[in-house]
């Protein structure tokens, strides 16, 4: 299960962003998973909640972003879902010139922390 | 207070920026890696041997290093042709990473290594993940797994720049049905292609080696469709740093929450 070392990426990377910028604690953090990204959501929620232990991110909740697969044939430009397991010759025209046009994301997409320093007004919440 | 960051970052941008490196590095001493990626049991070490060998009696200078959660066994059967292999042992984790691996060729690698062979833990789920900066992914199955195991494995069959079927010589005993399997691969990694091996019998021996020193000297390398994203989701932004972490985040954003 590889899930604990992308849960880990995660934290390390959220962590390396939230510290220099003053944040005390992560409260929560949004990732993107796409339907062929080779992540099970479950597996990464259980893995990011131990992977947090100890750490700024000690609580925070991961909001999982599940990104439906996408393909676009290159000859007769039809968009199809690859559903799973992935279909990705074009069903139409038997096309191999295809384009996926999303389901690969693994991207953390957002962070919210709490920080202690005055920042400037935009960043701020009430 | 709480802010609201959008930090669009690859979840894997630190290993695929040591991936990135990594291969770099090796292509300016003229050492392409081969990533070998399948289920445990499929042969990947009895074909690696051959292919080992066949490269020292066509003088050709290659290394492997080969993974495995424990037992220096695939070594010891690895080094019996006769060129540079080492064991790498993950104590218990299922895949490795461009880091590590980046670790265990310092000082070990030699200089004039033309090919250099990983054979992955075997697992055709994790080290699917996981760029390692190879020039070329090649995924095994052997006749014994069935013909729908690229269908139940999308991501490992989808990535793969070459596809190897394994164990030819019992394929009749099995029932395997070539044509179904290689339906089934092109369903998920258009166009790739995929070569018949048996280890006992000699078929398809050098097809490795002779791909792999290919694409070495440049020969154009499949382009799986699952790679071939409208956008980069692994390479978006500035690189980070290999070797520390996050070093350069000053352009992440803020925005109200």
């Amino acid at each position: 299960m590889h899930e604990m070392s992308i849960a880990l990426a995660v934290v390390d990377q959220v962590d390396g962003a939230a510290r220099p910028a003053g944040a005390t604690a992560v409260r929560s953090v949004r990732l993107q998973v796409g339907e062929l990204a080779g992540v099970v959501p479950d597996a990464l929620t259980f893995s990011f909640q131990l992977a947090c232990a100890g750490t700024a991110l000690e609580g925070a909740d991961l909001d999982i972003e599940p990104v439906p697969a996408r393909a676009r044939c290159g000859a007769c430009a039809r968009i199809w879902p690859p559903g799973m397991p992935p279909r990705l010759t074009c069903p139409g025209c038997d096309g191999t010139d295809t384009e996926l046009l999303s389901g690969r994301e693994l991207q953390i997409v957002r962070v919210c922390w709490h920080d202690t320093a005055p920042h400037p007004p935009i960043s701020q919440e009430r | 207070m709480c802010r609201v960051v959008d930090l669009q970052q690859a979840v894997l941008a630190k290993n695929d920026a040591c991936a990135h490196t990594l291969r770099e590095d090796l292509a300016a001493r003229g050492t392409a890696l081969v990533n070998l990626l399948s289920s445990p049991g499929s042969g990947k070490t009895a074909l690696l041997e051959r292919e080992l060998t066949l490269a020292r009696e066509r003088g050709i200078p290659v290394a492997a290093l080969t993974a495995d959660l424990a037992t220096e066994n695939d070594a010891v059967r690895l080094a019996r042709s006769d060129v540079p292999v080492k064991q790498i042992l993950t104590d218990g984790l299922c895949h490795l990473e461009a880091e590590m691996l980046g670790g265990h060729l310092k000082d070990w690698l030699p200089a004039d290594t033309r090919l250099l062979f990983i054979e992955n833990v075997g697992n055709l789920v994790c080290p699917a993940s996981y760029d390692l900066g190879e020039t070329l992914r090649v995924v095994l199955a052997s006749v014994t797994e069935g013909e729908d195991k690229p269908l139940k494995y999308p991501t490992a069959f989808g990535l793969a720049h070459l596809v190897v079927v394994t164990k030819t010589d019992i394929a009749e005993a099995v029932s395997f049905d070539g044509e179904e399997f290689r339906a089934n691969v092109e369903r998920v990694n258009p166009g790739v292609e995929v070569h018949l091996t048996s280890v006992r019998q000699g078929v398809g021996e050098g097809v490795l080696l002779d791909r792999a020193l290919a694409a070495r000297d440049g020969a154009p390398v499949h382009i799986p469709v699952m790679t071939r994203t409208s956008h980069h989701v692994h390479d978006d932004g500035e690189p980070q740093p290999c070797d520390e972490h996050s070093a350069d985040l000053g352009t992440v954003a803020s925005s109200r929450s």
